[in-house]
């Protein structure tokens, strides 16, 4: 025989289930939806989205639960006027407090595996992985005897098919092809290849970000970085300098060109300085 | 130990006279009044600098101040809401009030010191207002990373760098007032579990102020002797290490996060259960969730270095241990509304801030987790998300408490209540100018648009017209605030000593309270939150 008190909770834990079952779906058609980042441009770029999404999926279901908790209980729990009792005196609940314990250690342990495993795919792992390359960091620069890698797209014993040295100044970035001996003042890169930047700063710090390809390094004064990427959506994007770095800070940007290959190697002839 | 109750009334300067407020009271009311009104003077000056920085972004190019200036006043806003407005309110103007209440004292444990601490921040701050008419303020951002600080004008960052010295000085002093009040001034029989829960925020706090301030004190004199004496500790030109300032900064500074918002976790533990009229929800591990948030938070600096050249294995250390800070953050959110569950709610201004908070910091604790996975922070590191995410916790979380506790002790403080439809007024239009002007800054961020710059790619005038708009409206709800402010300290309904009915002990004597707090002896509460367990007369 049911009585009302189980007919009750039953009721409750329905609702509950009901409420969290609609929760997680918002969240996923929410997640799926969104489109807030800028175009991809690199092969990091979709792997960065991906997380983004799942971030964002679980985001809304933790904001639009807590929020709806809350307005809920504003409304449905308001002191009506002339009523001056208290509410339950119900002091803790400690099976509860254990579930909302394990509830968000659970969501970040997802979101913290997850992330590892993003990052992974972008190749920021692959030294963790093998400590031989781990201690003679970075592996796939030979060139450099001391330089601290940018964490994204580097596969350890992967060589980049082109190499541009970047020197960040107050206020610009130069680059310079040792292939072919050309300086410019904007990145030109072939479409689909793995291009490293040995970057380094002679003044302050200063950062390289190219938002189409989600990938940033700062650049140190007395600390060169490394950064790889592979572009791969032909075009110009920005290049950005995100770390304050003086008045013409926001001043200090220029572009990537992304070519495909032949129009890469045309540059390429047409920029070569003529050998004296 | 000395306190103000041994001293007889006509040694305790200017004692009934508003002029008290001018002079080295050793009064903890008085302290904490001259924290609170400090602190507010220095946040209208902080705004009107982000009015400034505003006006500039409301169009693309860099037109309304100079380059230079531009930069002035963007360290100088940081610096001035951090060090001058929030920490000194959240902790000093709150903690000096409340705490000998909460324990059952008649002051602090030091109270010489206590108006020490408090009268180093009047002149620290003037210093650094000063700093910009003589020779330009510093112009390298409230971090102050070197090289950059080698670089700029000397004289703004020397100075810059004396007066975060003395604002730490008065914190350190504070936090050991405040560690040693809350230990040693219990009135007898009174149990540390028993203590209201801002007792053991303001216990958390001031064990990070005091095991984190010395490292940023002592980072700060090697940038000096950086600046004066070329020592080449932060100079890679000279072989020193630029990097090593972030870590030793961010020792300090992210431990400084929570030092801004575990004070308002406290305080949003006395306002809740009062308006809702329910005992606060899991006290028990509301406590352990502040102690591990004190732990966590010591060892987790690396996520603001994510792009800095960290080396593999610290990234993914650092960016679990953030993660981690999710879960006893967590707990607190859901015992808050817990606590609401089932009460009997008033939803006047001080709980619609309080309220409001809960709203800002989830969406900020966000998106701080999603900031802690390396990669994801890679691409969004030094945007405006991170303007964003900051702004949700600081401004969202902390600034909306400290108007909701200002709603919810300001009769007892002057013994008159606030206007309630002026309060309702200035909370919509925070409110609706908080998000109109930091929502925006996530897709800024997102899509392409650095912190800290004077001009941008014009296909973002949209949104930062937006973001400008929603600060004219936080400007604005200023006023309403403060003529309820004024109006009401004449004017206003009077309070009576317990205008909430509530239970903890600052309401258990008059508004405003006596010198010695209480007539005769402290009282004993044993349980500050037993709404529906102990009488409470309507
Ligand atoms: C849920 C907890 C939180 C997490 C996981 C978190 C995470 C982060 C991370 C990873 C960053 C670095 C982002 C970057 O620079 O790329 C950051 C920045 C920041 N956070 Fe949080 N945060 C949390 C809560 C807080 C709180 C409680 C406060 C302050 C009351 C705060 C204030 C800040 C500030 C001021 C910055 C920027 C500092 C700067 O670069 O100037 N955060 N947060
Ligand atoms: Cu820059
Ligand atoms: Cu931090």
């Amino acid at each position: 025989m049911l009585d009302w008190l189980t007919i009750l909770t039953l009721r409750a834990s329905v609702i509950t289930v009901l409420v969290s079952v609609g929760l997680i779906l918002v969240g996923l058609a929410v997640g799926q939806r969104v489109d807030m980042l800028p175009v991809q441009a690199s092969i990091n770029a979709p792997v960065y989205d991906e997380l983004f999404r799942v971030l964002f999926s679980i985001g809304t279901m933790l904001f639009l639960g807590i929020c709806g908790l809350l307005v809920y209980s504003l409304v449905r729990f308001r002191r009506q006027p002339e009523d001056f009792g208290d509410g339950a005196a119900i002091e803790g609940n400690l099976p509860l407090e254990i579930v909302w314990t394990a509830i968000p250690a659970v969501v970040v342990l997802f979101v913290g595996l997850y992330s590892y495993n993003i990052y992974e795919r972008m190749g920021g792992m692959a030294p963790l992985a093998d400590h031989s390359v781990m201690h003679a960091m970075p592996a796939s620069d030979p060139g450099s005897d001391d330089r601290v890698w940018g964490g994204i797209s580097t596969i350890s014993g992967e060589t980049a098919d082109l190499t541009v040295d970047v020197t960040a100044l107050q206020f610009a970035f130069i680059f310079h092809y040792p292939e072919g001996n050309i300086t410019t003042g904007e990145l030109h890169v072939p479409e689909g290849e793995r291009v490293e930047l040995r970057m380094k700063a002679n003044d302050v710090i200063h950062a390289f970000w190219v938002p189409q390809f989600r990938i940033k390094q700062d650049i140190i004064p007395g600390q060169p970085t490394v950064l790889t990427f592979t572009a791969n959506r032909p075009g110009t994007y920005p290049i950005i300098c995100a770390e304050l770095c003086g008045p013409y800070h926001g001043g200090m940007r220029t572009s990537v060109v992304v070519h495909d290959r032949g129009a890469f190697d045309q540059w390429l002839t047409k920029n070569t300085p003529p050998v004296a | 130990m000395e306190s103000t109750s041994e001293l007889p009334v006509s040694l305790i300067p200017n004692h009934g006279s508003w002029l008290r407020y001018l002079s080295f009271s050793l009064d903890h009311k008085v302290v904490g009044i001259q924290y609170l009104v400090t602190g507010f003077l220095f946040y209208l000056v902080g705004g009107a600098l982000a009015g400034m920085i505003r006006t500039e972004l409301a169009t693309p190019i860099s037109d309304y101040l100079s380059r230079e200036v531009y930069n002035e006043v963007l360290t100088m806003h940081g610096t001035i809401m951090i060090f001058l407005w929030i920490v000194p309110v959240v902790n000093g103007a709150f903690g000096n009030y409340l705490i000998p209440f909460y324990v059952g004292a008649r002051d602090m444990a030091f109270p010489r010191l206590n108006a020490v601490a408090f009268w180093m921040i009047p002149p620290a701050g003037l210093l650094l207002i000063a700093s910009f008419f003589i020779g330009g303020a510093s112009q390298s951002g409230w971090t102050a990373y070197p090289p950059l600080s080698l670089r700029t004008p000397a004289l703004g960052q020397l100075i810059w760098i004396f007066s975060v010295l003395l604002l730490g000085g008065s914190s350190i002093l504070g936090g050991i007032n405040f560690i040693v009040t809350i230990l040693k001034l219990r009135r007898p029989g009174l149990k540390m579990m028993q203590l209201p829960m801002y007792c053991w925020a303001m216990l958390g706090t001031s064990i990070l102020v005091v095991l984190s301030t010395p490292v940023l004190a002592g980072t700060l004199v090697m940038l000096a002797f950086d600046i004066v004496a070329h020592t080449g500790f932060f100079n890679p030109a000279i072989g020193g290490n630029a990097v090593v300032y972030q870590h030793l900064f961010w020792f300090y500074s992210h431990p400084a996060v929570y030092i801004m918002v575990l004070p308002a976790f406290g305080l949003v533990s006395e306002i809740l259960p009062v308006h809702a009229r329910k005992p606060l929800f899991g006290y028990t591990t509301m406590v352990y969730s502040i102690l591990a948030i004190v732990f966590l938070g010591l060892i987790v600096w690396a996520h603001h270095m994510f792009t800095s050249g960290t080396p593999p294995w610290m990234r993914l250390f650092f960016t679990i241990a953030t993660s981690f800070i999710a879960v006893p953050t967590g707990i607190k959110f859901f015992n808050w509304l817990a606590t609401l569950w089932g009460g009997k709610i008033a939803l006047n201004s001080s709980m619609l801030f309080a309220c409001a908070f809960i709203v800002n910091f989830v969406l900020g604790g966000i998106t701080g987790v999603a900031l802690a996975q390396v990669p994801f922070d890679i691409h969004v590191h030094d945007t405006y998300f991170v303007v964003a995410h900051f702004h949700y916790i600081v401004y969202g979380g902390t600034v909306f408490i400290i108007f909701s506790s200002i709603y919810h002790w300001y009769p007892k403080i002057t013994g008159r209540m606030l206007n309630e439809p002026l309060g309702i007024i200035h909370f919509v239009f925070t409110f609706v100018g908080f998000n109109l002007c930091f929502g925006p800054q996530h897709w800024l961020g997102m899509n392409g648009m650095p912190r800290r710059v004077s001009e941008y790619d014009p296909q973002f005038t949209l949104m930062n017209q937006i973001s400008s708009v929603g600060a004219l409206l936080m400007a604005l709800s200023t006023l309403p605030f403060l003529i309820n402010v004024f109006h009401s300290a004449w004017h206003g309904r009077v309070a009576g000593d317990n205008p909430w009915r509530a239970l903890t002990p600052e309401w258990l004597t008059s508004s405003p309270p006596p010198v010695e707090n209480w007539k005769g002896q402290a009282p004993h509460v044993e349980h500050p939150y037993g709404y529906g367990l102990v009488e409470t007369n309507p």
